[in-house]
């Protein structure tokens, strides 16, 4: 847009002082607001990852739709996964209204270009799967996203009340399976032991890496697109657990997990970010699996769309001859 | 931490709630729970015809989710697969209580001969015309169906097909516009449309088929013969814009409703059981 008329002197322009007025007094930035091209970049980012992270997410849970041991909970688990759908198609539209195409960011996904959330490239061997993903996984998630509701950037922050209402659901339905679990027989008991020992580590890892270490946090917590550091929220994430894990009954697999009587907060052991580098890196246990999955589903999609876009386009053309033939 | 969520999120505001099931929303309707009066064994046979065609159809559509052509279609086909699975689970929860069952115990502690599906819902998802074409029969066929059964002199199926025919009616506008879509939109996509089409027809028969448990049903259970002029009247003006015409061909001899059932049927049970059965007794 109009960014190329940033002055050569050290006095910035009207519109960026606008800008950084609107930031300032914590308004929303519109679509139509001029906006600093990195901010319009590291917003596309965040928000294409985000929605890719809803698709790529809703894998590990399909995997179970078919398998659900009542038919309450497959009723529930499929809406849960169709809600990430949706959360998918509201998070694209946003980064739309940035000039990012959604065939563009869907192709980057698929060539393997683009960035999703780590944790969907771990498996769900078991049912109880369902229920530390809910409690685990979007319990972090909902710690990180509830925050981006007040994101500086209209669309995205008003996409973001609508997920994180849908959000806490999904968590309170996951917390439900591990306790049913944990109320019923050994053998369950042992799957929601089994599955909280797989997910704790990886979803403490979501809010990615420590704060010296994030090279990204400090612009966006200037431009207000994040408001709290990664470890802030990790440590808000582990105060809140606790408790939950009590009520659960089961383990949380860290032990030097400590409760620090001077900052009234639970300290936790050390985190193995080596894993997280390697799973980031694409040397996960289903990084080739998830992509291809995605990949096969838009391959074999194709025709249909295409099918689709030659019908409107042959309705639209019909709607013309006729208007033209009425006038 | 869900106090957060509920303090900046604002009451839902989208118009159309079809299909948003709310994960919390959970419990059958009451009346569906609190019905008049348990079924007879005929009623519990007939709820179980009804009960497992939208369960074998939605375990189906479910596959499709995460894998569909487009995410509007995960979402769609999604929908679609919820209210179906709403409907078997109120249908299979009134067949239980001639028998002192729970909707779990049908579902998954049944075999293969004791379903009462009809074939046309076994038949595989395969490509998404195949599904489309599915779709397009079963639910015009259902839509005529609950409109009937909502006169039912039985309260619970009257209740179960009210609010079940406001629902299948969006399936089969979905269905509907996907035929046209498919018809005109490519050579690719009509042909497969046609493809489609005539590999399911040959079990439409079947759902038309009248069976002596109907005869003792009087007033209660619609009789499928009286269907099967108003099905070929809704469906005849969309064949005729998609300029698709009834295949001639197989008729597929069914037997769904005595337990006979298609090859497809064991291996789509044996998934949807597996890990129920391999917890006897457990409760999820």
């Amino acid at each position: 847009m109009t960014s190329t008329i940033t002055p050569a002197t050290s006095a910035i322009s009207v519109e960026e002082q606008q800008f950084n007025d609107l930031i300032e007094a914590d308004s929303r930035i519109e679509p139509r607001d001029w906006m600093p091209e990195g901010y319009r970049k590291s917003l596309v980012r965040q928000i294409s990852q985000h929605a890719h992270s809803e698709i790529i997410g809703m894998q590990p849970e399909s995997n179970w739709i078919t398998r659900a041991p009542s038919l309450k909970r497959k009723a529930i688990l499929m809406a849960k996964v169709q809600d990430e759908a949706g959360h998918g198609l509201y998070l694209y539209s946003a980064a739309q209204t940035l000039g990012a195409t959604r065939d563009d960011m869907t192709d980057a996904l698929i060539a393997g270009k683009a960035r999703y959330s780590s944790i969907f490239n771990y498996p769900t061997p078991s049912w109880a799967d369902m229920g530390s993903i809910g409690w685990l996984v979007d319990g972090a998630a909902i710690c990180n996203q509830v925050p981006l509701c007040r994101a500086s950037y209209g669309p995205y922050g008003r996409a973001m009340v609508r997920i994180c209402k849908e959000e806490s659901f999904h968590q309170r339905q996951g917390f439900e399976i591990l306790l049913e679990l944990m109320a019923g027989n050994e053998e369950q008991r042992q799957m929601a032991q089994d599955s909280v020992n797989r997910w704790y580590w990886p979803a403490l890892m979501m809010f990615g890496p420590p704060d010296d270490d994030s090279p990204n946090s400090a612009q966006s917590m200037a431009w207000k697109i994040k408001r709290h550091s990664n470890d802030e929220l990790r440590q808000r994430f582990v105060n809140m657990l606790v408790p939950q894990a009590a009520v659960l009954g089961v383990t949380l697999p860290d032990p030097d997990l400590h409760f620090n009587e001077e900052t009234q907060q639970w300290d936790l052991g050390e985190i193995d970010w080596t894993e997280f580098h390697e799973v980031l890196a694409g040397r996960g246990p289903n990084n080739a699996q998830r992509l291809q999955r995605r990949r096969d589903a838009h391959e074999d999609g194709q025709w249909v769309r295409e099918a689709a876009a030659a019908y409107a386009r042959k309705q639209s053309a019909l709607t013309t001859t006729l208007e033209m033939a009425a006038s | 931490m869900s106090d957060d969520t509920t303090a900046d999120a604002p009451a839902d505001t989208h118009g159309d709630d079809h299909g948003h099931v709310a994960v919390d929303i959970t419990t059958l309707d009451a009346e569906l729970i609190e019905g008049p009066s348990d079924a007879t064994a005929d009623i519990a046979e007939y709820a179980l015809w009804l009960g497992d065609d939208s369960l074998i159809l939605a375990q189906q559509l479910g596959a499709w989710i995460s894998r569909a052509p487009e995410l509007e279609e995960d979402v769609a086909l999604g929908n679609v697969a919820l209210d179906l699975i709403g409907h078997a689970r109120s249908l299979l929860h009134y067949a239980g209580t001639a028998s002192n069952k729970t909707e779990d115990d049908l579902a998954y502690w049944r075999t293969e001969p004791e379903f009462r599906s009809l074939h046309i819902v076994e038949q595989p998802n395969g490509d998404f015309a195949h599904t489309i074409a599915r779709q397009f029969i079963v639910s015009h066929y259902l839509f005529e169906l609950y409109s009937r059964l909502r006169a039912s002199a039985d309260a619970t199926l009257a209740a179960i097909a009210a609010k079940a025919v406001k629902e299948v009616d969006y399936h089969r506008d979905h269905s509907n516009q996907w035929v046209l879509r498919l018809a005109h939109g490519t050579d690719e996509s009509r042909r497969r449309m046609i493809t489609a089409l005539s590999d399911l027809w040959p079990y439409v028969e079947e759902i038309f088929r009248d069976d002596p448990l109907i005869d003792r049903l009087e007033g209660v259970a619609v009789r499928p013969s009286s269907l099967r002029p108003a099905f070929d009247a809704a469906i005849a003006p969309v064949l005729a814009e998609a300029e698709l015409e009834i295949p001639r061909g197989f008729v597929a001899s069914g037997g769904g409703r005595t337990g006979n059932h298609s090859e497809h049927l064991a291996f789509l049970l044996a998934e949807m059981q597996v890990l129920t059965r391999a917890h006897p007794g457990a409760s999820w």
